[in-house]
């Protein structure tokens, strides 16, 4: 069983239903398939094979989900990349991958154009909105394949997927997904969230993340509709949207939530057909839990905690919200959790300590990063077995309750992303006059952590905050960019000279 | 209308673009598509033209037909102004 069986398995099933709406787009599963045959095959005499990495530059589009199913089908491994990334982390990641192909869209030009030409393994540019062919550049959507590609050969120890996560040393980690490991957190997921065929899922969120990309392959696995509305930045847009398309499921973050629910007019639309309502990446707030629950009475609300090395560690059965809001839950089926201390030793309920999990749903390591890799996989109860060391500190009851404490490291959660301090750093140390930084995360209502840099400047150096703001846009991801920047005469340092961040608020 | 979009267009370029790596927009590009604002960027966008031009923005004019181009803002501003 791979891991777009179900997706195929339900083409067949019913191919007349449909798969995904995105703005007047509305396609069916027929012709879905088709596309992804289509693309396979054009993926394939372009010398893609199983196991070669195929970096998906893409919106949230149906060419997203077409572009995931076509990669699989060839036994190949989707790297989904969010569209907001920057030329030099894109390149970064094509060569860390050594991507044979990557599959984007015309108006994401300026972000991969640069990237493409420094990337020689290379052989094939698909992309949406292409006039004609180019070079390596091939346009999409894709001609009809005269014979379509050679169904996978793999099997499901092999990879499916990796997904860039932020590394404290500023070098995004691409973590190492198996088909195995993510149907183990399908099969979790579903098995306390029972999404069903007539649903229609609402994603807002980016499917180049964990997050949203599982309501993809989930949501067209299992046979329901997908409603992709793209950007969060106009929250009218998306309630009219979940309620004219009768939307059933839908996933969000604190700062989704928050915009929402900050709507005066939010009365006037008809949320009702809302079933399920989830939240991860950070947690809601008391008063939006409550109003959340008072607009939607008859939705079940989930507070969910998860990591893109595992997918999902944790859910609060709502039933139990009233009781204990602030807790994550107790963990999922088919997995394990515990805590432990500093020396790596397992503690009894209640304590506070590390979150270990154990699961056929964690990942097979960080890509070509053994160090990495062995700092969070370590050896597990049973003789070659590994165990995920999450680096996020947790209370536990005697009931074994969970509750986030912090993380054991320095990133930043904002706008549910993590934030790498170092590679917000790395940005701005490029900066002509800097002469040195430190970044941190203070509390946002809106965004749950900002980001703050403290800057100082050489000597006769200018600059403003705004400038240096611009400067981490054009580089990073928007989320990353710092929102508040101050300038200092010096920063605090350890007796050792090294940049203390402690005293920096 | 003319001045209004010059000026709306320095505002994005000296806020959120950046010199060597500039995406060039057009008057009636959309900033979504092009990256060039985001949820963030959008709210920023708001508070400026509150600041800049006395105008109140209210929750349901919110959406990417008021928002979205340099055209569509200055074709909002000159409407708010004139209400």
């Amino acid at each position: 069983m791979l891991l777009h069986h179900a997706f195929e398995a339900t083409c067949t099933r019913v191919p007349a239903r449909t798969a995904v709406v995105c703005g007047d787009e509305r396609v069916s599963y027929a012709e879905l398939s088709k596309q992804a045959e289509s693309l396979a095959a054009l993926l394939h005499a372009h010398g893609v094979v199983r196991g070669d990495r195929v970096v998906l530059l893409l919106e949230s589009s149906v060419e997203f989900a077409v572009a995931v199913h076509a990669v699989l089908k060839l036994g190949a491994v989707f790297v989904p990349v969010s569209p907001l990334t920057k030329t030099d982390k894109l390149a970064y990641m094509l060569g860390d991958t050594r991507a044979r192909a990557l599959l984007t869209d015309a108006r994401l030009e300026p972000a991969w154009r640069d990237a493409v030409a420094r990337s020689p393994a290379l052989v094939v540019n698909v992309v949406r909105g292409l006039a004609q062919a180019q070079d390596a550049n091939q346009p999409w959507p894709v001609a009809p394949a005269a014979s379509p590609a050679p169904a996978a050969c793999c099997i499901d120890q092999d990879l499916a997927a990796i997904i860039y996560t932020s590394g404290t040393t500023g070098e995004p980690k691409g973590v190492m997904l198996t088909h195995r490991n993510m149907l183990s957190a399908w099969a979790s997921v579903q098995a306390y969230l029972g999404l069903r065929d007539d649903d229609v899922i609402g994603l807002a969120l980016s499917p180049s993340f964990s997050y949203g990309l599982y309501h993809v392959l989930m949501g067209l696995g299992i046979g329901a509709t997908l409603v992709l509305e793209g950007s969060a930045a106009f929250p009218v847009r998306l309630v009219e949207r979940l309620a004219q398309e009768r939307v059933t499921v839908f996933p969000g973050v604190p700062t989704l939530y928050s915009a929402i629910l900050a709507l005066s007019n939010l009365s006037s639309f008809d949320l009702s057909s809302l079933r399920i309502v989830t939240n991860a990446a950070a947690a809601l707030s008391d008063p939006h839990v409550q109003q959340i629950q008072a607009l939607l009475p008859n939705a079940r609300l989930y507070s969910m905690y998860g990591m893109t090395e595992c997918k999902r560690i944790s859910y609060l059965p709502p039933e139990q919200l009233t009781q204990r809001p602030s807790s994550v839950g107790r963990g999922l089926v088919n997995q394990e959790v515990w805590l432990v201390d500093e020396a790596g030793q397992r503690l009894a309920n209640p304590a506070t300590g590390e979150l270990v999990v154990r699961g056929s749903h964690v990942m097979r390591g960080y890509w070509e990063k053994p160090a990495e890799t062995a700092r969070s996989l370590k050896p597990g109860p049973l003789a070659g077995e590994s165990v995920l060391h999450t680096g996020d500190i947790f209370r536990t009851d005697a009931e074994g309750w969970l509750y986030f404490v912090g993380r054991s490291d320095d990133i930043i959660k904002s706008r549910g992303e993590k934030v790498a301090p170092r590679e917000v750093e790395n940005a701005i140390y490029a900066i002509e006059g800097v002469l040195d930084c430190a970044v941190i995360g203070i509390p946002d209502e809106r965004l749950g952590q900002a980001v703050k840099a403290f800057v100082t400047l050489k000597p006769g150096a200018t600059l403003t905050e705004r400038e240096v703001i611009r400067h981490c846009l054009a580089r990073l991801e928007n989320y990353m960019a710092p929102k508040i920047v101050e300038f200092l005469a010096d920063l605090p340092r350890t007796d050792s000279g090294k940049i203390r961040k402690l005293g920096l608020r | 209308m003319a001045d209004l979009k010059t000026e709306l267009r320095q505002y994005v370029q000296d806020n959120f673009i950046m010199g060597a790596v500039a995406t060039a927009f057009s008057d009636s590009d959309s900033f979504m598509e092009l990256h060039i604002l985001d949820s963030t960027g959008f709210l920023e966008l708001i508070s400026y033209l509150e600041e800049t031009y006395g105008i109140a923005v209210k929750d349901e004019e919110m959406v990417p037909e008021n928002l979205d181009s340099l055209n569509s803002v200055a074709a909002f501003v000159t409407r708010k102004r004139g209400a």
